[in-house]
């Protein structure tokens, strides 16, 4: 935790040029009350993006007979991370590093933290909940690549130990102190930590489970789009808090995080809508939405330490890319990531994992390359981030979901995935028109 | 006595009802339903998934008449529903065997 907070200030401090002054003292942690404010908002504005945010955005994609059983499992997923972060997962991420790898326990039931703790400039539990939040939406954000098909048990547990194994480890090494962190690996909001981890989990989960039933021939149309555009809305807007928020701080630093996220989110916007305008002949709101997330996906990992210009690259260079695997590769290839979780998430993270490596440079608008790292060291760095990433999530995701299979099923029967989810898992219907 | 059944284009409904009372119809049944005719369907794409339509929107009036107006009643429809494109519907007519008002029990032309 306090390391986190130094090697961000550290970051801070060497965009002036100050990290390389011999033995400068960090001042003792007093609370700031602008500080403390601002991270409270950011915390709910970070709740918001997964309830009712995403769960909306997911809810109106999926068809009419599903639309509840996603917000239910966003839902749940809420609650249960909530729970299991004040046990064990805060400690996981944020406790005395072990190797690298992972916290220790000593903060196991946020054991020590009164009203008093502070986490540089904040208490610490607007901190912890913070972090708590990053938490809750990155296996929300799996829902898309299995929905409409997985069991809402196995989901659950799949969730549970995907976050105390997977989540855990990795938030620690980049965010807690761990390797990822000791490398100089940059990653200012989660573009590695939330979205290439949930991206490449989702994608596992869609081969695992396999497609869904009709997939690619029968017409699976979104139940409504309005409600999906509704939810990108308060993605976007949520999403201040998230990159914002990650400075921990309110100051210019936060400032531009919020500048840089606009920009590169209606760059990447306005580019899917162009490109789809191009080919097919018409702008889709569908398109236009799934670009801005595409956007904001790719401005994560960069949104501390690059400049408005390089954010429009950024997010022009996110929309192209996700357009053409979304709507092009994934048909070819013909896997069925019901929602494009790996699709956005996953290459958009990745996208923007590198090109931050790129624009952090201070020639190019960015706050700077570290002392006596070259561009081509970070990209590598980031690089190493991404990969180390993906490989962790995908073997531990992949070995959990056949341990789930062979235990209790992933799948829903053939009868319960026509009947839909919502009446066969919940014995409810999102919509009752009639 | 005539069941007269038109399947018309949605957006064309409210002009057939004013036609239809200028006329002197007094009761109207509409239906949504779905149909599929020379008009053919249409696409939709959703992420470069390319779905076709076959069916489309239609809406199913339905009003018994006595048989001395279905001449003027056709003529109502066919003026307000046409639009001049494929897909404007069509028009049964079919003989009426009997019609009772529930309330009264009234029977025949007194029940329409």
């Amino acid at each position: 935790m306090k390391m986190m907070n130094s090697r961000k200030l550290m970051i801070r401090l060497s965009a002036f040029g100050l990290a390389a002054i011999p033995g400068i003292a960090l001042a003792e942690d007093v609370l700031d009350s602008g500080d403390t404010a601002w991270m409270i908002t950011a915390t709910a504005l970070v709740l918001f993006m997964t309830i009712p945010g995403l769960s909306l955005f997911y809810a109106g994609m999926v068809r009419a007979k599903n639309a509840l059983s996603v917000m239910m499992q966003c839902f749940v997923i809420t609650c249960a991370v909530s729970v299991l972060w004040v046990m064990y997962l805060y400690s996981l991420a944020f406790g005395n590093d072990v190797g690298g790898f992972v916290g220790d326990l000593s903060k196991a039931f946020l054991a020590g933290m009164t009203v008093d703790s502070l986490s540089g400039t904040i208490p610490e539990s607007v901190f912890s909940v913070f972090q708590m939040t990053f938490a809750i939406i990155t296996p929300a954000l799996i829902v898309g690549a299995f929905a409409e098909r997985m069991k809402f048990s196995a989901m659950l547990l799949f969730i549970i130990l995907w976050v105390s194994l997977v989540y855990a480890p990795i938030a620690h090494w980049v965010w807690g102190g761990g390797w990822l962190s000791e490398k100089g690996v940059l990653d200012f909001a989660g573009g590695t930590v939330v979205h290439i981890n949930a991206g490449v989990a989702g994608l596992v989960a869609a081969l695992v489970l396999g497609k869904r039933r009709g997939y690619p021939n029968h017409p699976m149309k979104p139940s409504n789009l309005l409600l999906t555009m509704v939810g990108a809305g308060m993605l976007w807007v949520g999403w201040f808090g998230f990159n914002a928020g990650s400075q921990l701080a309110a100051d210019g630093g936060a400032g531009m995080a919020m500048l840089v996220t606009q920009v590169a989110t209606a760059a990447a916007a306005l580019t899917w809508m162009a490109l789809e305008w191009i080919r097919y002949g018409k702008p889709s709101a569908l398109g236009i939405v799934s670009g801005a997330v595409a956007g904001l996906v790719a401005i994560t990992p960069a949104s501390g330490f690059v400049g408005p210009m390089a954010a429009l690259v950024i997010g022009a260079a996110s929309g192209l890319v996700c357009y053409f695997f979304v709507v092009k590769v994934k048909q070819k290839i013909g896997y069925d990531d019901s929602l494009d979780a790996f699709g956005v998430h996953g290459i958009g993270g990745f996208v923007g994992a590198i090109l931050t490596g790129v624009f952090v440079d201070a020639g190019l608008g960015g706050s700077g390359l570290a002392d006596g790292v070259s561009m081509a060291d970070q990209v590598r760095a980031q690089f190493i981030g991404a990969g180390a990433t993906i490989v962790y999530c995908a073997v531990v995701s992949y070995v959990l979901l056949k341990l789930i299979d062979a235990v209790i099923g992933l799948r829903v029967t053939e009868e319960q995935e026509e009947e839909g989810l919502d009446l066969a898992q919940h014995d409810e219907r999102a919509y009752n028109l009639h | 006595m005539k069941l007269i059944t038109a399947i018309i284009k949605p957006f064309k409904l409210d002009d057939v009802r004013e036609a239809l009372h200028e006329v002197g119809v007094n009761g109207i049944t509409v239906s949504e339903v779905r149909g599929y005719g020379r008009q053919k369907g249409h696409t939709e794409l959703y992420r470069g998934a390319e779905y076709n339509v076959d069916f489309l929107p239609k809406l199913k009036l339905e009003t018994a008449v006595s048989s001395d107006m279905v001449e003027r009643v056709v003529e109502a429809i066919i003026q307000a529903a046409t639009s001049g494109k494929i897909g404007d519907g069509k028009i049964f007519i079919s003989s009426l065997e009997e019609v009772i008002r529930i309330r009264t029990g009234e029977t025949g032309a007194q029940a329409i």
